[in-house]
């Protein structure tokens, strides 16, 4: 049993429907604290409406969750007081600075003294030299890590990621790859949300692939890759690569269903 | 939460600045919600203010109240837009996710409206005097016209409020403005209204904006106000009510 400050994140038996149509159908998971989660589906799995639940955007229909320890229905301020969202679409203000983006952000959670961090956030993500431009003037890679950065102000203990690299060209998904890392070197939880295989697999410690409102899988990507066929390890010679797996498990519960 | 609540008018402060220097940014704001109602003032007296007979003998006077209703009513439909962009970008999301109380981020805008509508009202005042507006009205009146102005901003952007939040795109956000821009010139703002046909002056006496323009105007010229003022007190208060119960029951489904 893993003791409670373990975990960041437990959700047991969540469910939620839209108007009838059922978008999670009993979903359980947990996110040990320190660690990077990925949480992977195809667009419309419901990815993001388990992030909304999770950040108190939404209310779950039925099941119990916990953030750092706190329940997301009943204590709802204390779950965001402790962690940060970094929603689907870079949530940058345009008409503001790279700079006062961040000092905004800091004053609206109470810090003593929003100027150094903003500056020490600009110069962790290297955006120093725009720090005065307006986020409209930046590209899609550098809106992104002003995004994260804003997450990033007040050092909250768990991150949102909604699927941070769509829409970005190769060389800024690498660098948010990069900042990822950082970020658990630090200590900071991090759950991810993405539709990119490789995201997953170059990231997360623990991968949990939802599909159909429900998670079929979950575990690291050792315990993932057992779950290949075994049969089919004697016909090829490389090892399988997380979308084989993803598409072979999913293509299995098609045909149970 | 007691710390949430500590800080409402801090976060509401950072709100404000925000969509201040939103305003201060975009050329686009300035011109319409200030130079365009100017424009039309200029227009009126200048060029059509020679052909209409209103029995004063300072039409700038009689014109001033109209002008200025519809520099708000313009004014509000930025505050539509700058929450309809606030959603469509996420950056609402973010607020929400944020240790501070939700609501400031609705009054954050309200607030905005309120003072960049007061800023655009003197400016459009500063300029009707250069172009011979008097008044002989005290500061007890002066007090009076500022109330009904801040009155009619709030009845209107909680207007706004709806339309920002249930707007599909950005030009429906302020499309909802149009007519409300448009209610002045059907009302006593202009010319009187004894001067219109019967149907036309029958919605002209009773709309809101006769009665506000012309209790505004009593004031600014030291007149008795009479019922007036509390027809457009009414208007205004009730109008607000009714609009922000529907904004609230609109933010409450987005949230």
């Amino acid at each position: 049993m893993m003791s409670q400050n373990e975990i960041a994140i437990s959700a047991q038996g969540l469910k939620k429907s839209y108007k009838n149509i059922p978008v999670l159908e009993g979903v359980d998971f947990e996110v040990k604290t320190g660690s990077i989660f990925a949480l992977l589906g195809s667009n419309g799995a419901g990815k993001t409406t388990i992030v909304k639940i999770l950040a108190t955007l939404l209310k779950q229909d039925s099941g119990n969750v916990t953030v750092n320890g706190f329940d997301v229905a009943s204590k709802p301020g204390n779950v965001r007081q402790s962690i940060s969202l970094t929603g689907q679409f870079a949530a940058v203000d345009e008409i503001l600075t790279g700079r006062e983006n961040l000092i905004m952000i800091a004053k609206l959670r109470h810090l003593k003294n929003p100027h150094p961090v903003a500056d020490d956030l600009l110069k962790r993500f290297g955006l120093t030299d725009a720090a005065d431009r307006r986020a409209s003037t930046y590209s899609g890679g550098m809106r992104r890590r002003l995004d994260i950065a804003m997450s990033l102000v007040g050092k909250p203990p768990l991150i949102f990621l909604d699927e941070p690299t769509t829409g970005l060209d190769p060389e800024g998904r690498m660098e948010v790859w990069k900042i990822v890392k950082e970020l658990a070197g630090s200590g900071t939880t991090v759950f991810l949300t993405t539709q990119y295989l490789d995201e997953a697999e170059q990231l997360a410690d623990r991968i949990a692939i939802l599909h159909k409102g429900k998670i079929i899988v979950s575990g690291t990507l050792a315990e993932l890759k057992k779950l290949f066929p075994p049969a089919k390890v004697e016909y090829i010679e490389k090892q399988p690569t997380l979308e084989e797996i993803f598409l072979a498990i999913i293509g299995k519960k098609k045909e149970e269903n | 939460m007691e710390t949430i609540k500590n800080y409402f008018f801090r976060d509401m402060g950072v709100m404000l600045g925000r969509s201040m220097r939103h305003i201060l940014r975009s050329m686009d704001t300035i011109i319409t919600v200030t130079i365009m109602p100017i424009m039309f003032m200029l227009l009126f007296v200048y060029v059509f203010g020679g052909a209409i007979k209103t029995g004063t003998d300072n039409y700038v006077n009689y014109l001033l109240p109209g002008i200025l209703l519809i520099a708000i009513a313009t004014g509000i439909s930025y505050t539509a837009y700058r929450l309809f962009i606030d959603m469509q970008r996420g950056i609402l999301e973010r607020f929400h996710s944020m240790p501070i109380a939700r609501s400031t981020v609705l009054w954050g805008h309200v607030l905005t409206s309120l003072v960049s509508n007061a800023i655009s009202v003197v400016v459009i005042i500063l300029v009707a005097l250069m172009m011979g507006f008097r008044s002989s009205a005290g500061v007890l009146s002066w007090l009076a016209v500022a109330g009904i102005l801040a009155l009619f901003t709030l009845a209107l952007t909680w207007i706004a409020v709806i339309a920002g939040l249930s707007a599909k795109s950005v030009d429906g956000a302020s499309a909802f403005s149009y007519p409300i821009i448009f209610l002045p010139f059907i009302s006593s703002a202009f010319v009187p209204t004894q001067s219109m046909p019967g149907p036309v002056r029958a919605f002209a006496e009773h709309q809101p904006v006769t009665s506000i323009v012309e209790t505004i105007r009593a004031l600014l010229s030291n007149q008795p106000v009479g019922n007036e003022i509390w027809v457009a007190i009414a208007w205004c208060v009730g109008i607000m009510l009714v609009a922000y119960i529907f904004a609230m029951r609109a933010y409450q489904k987005r949230v």
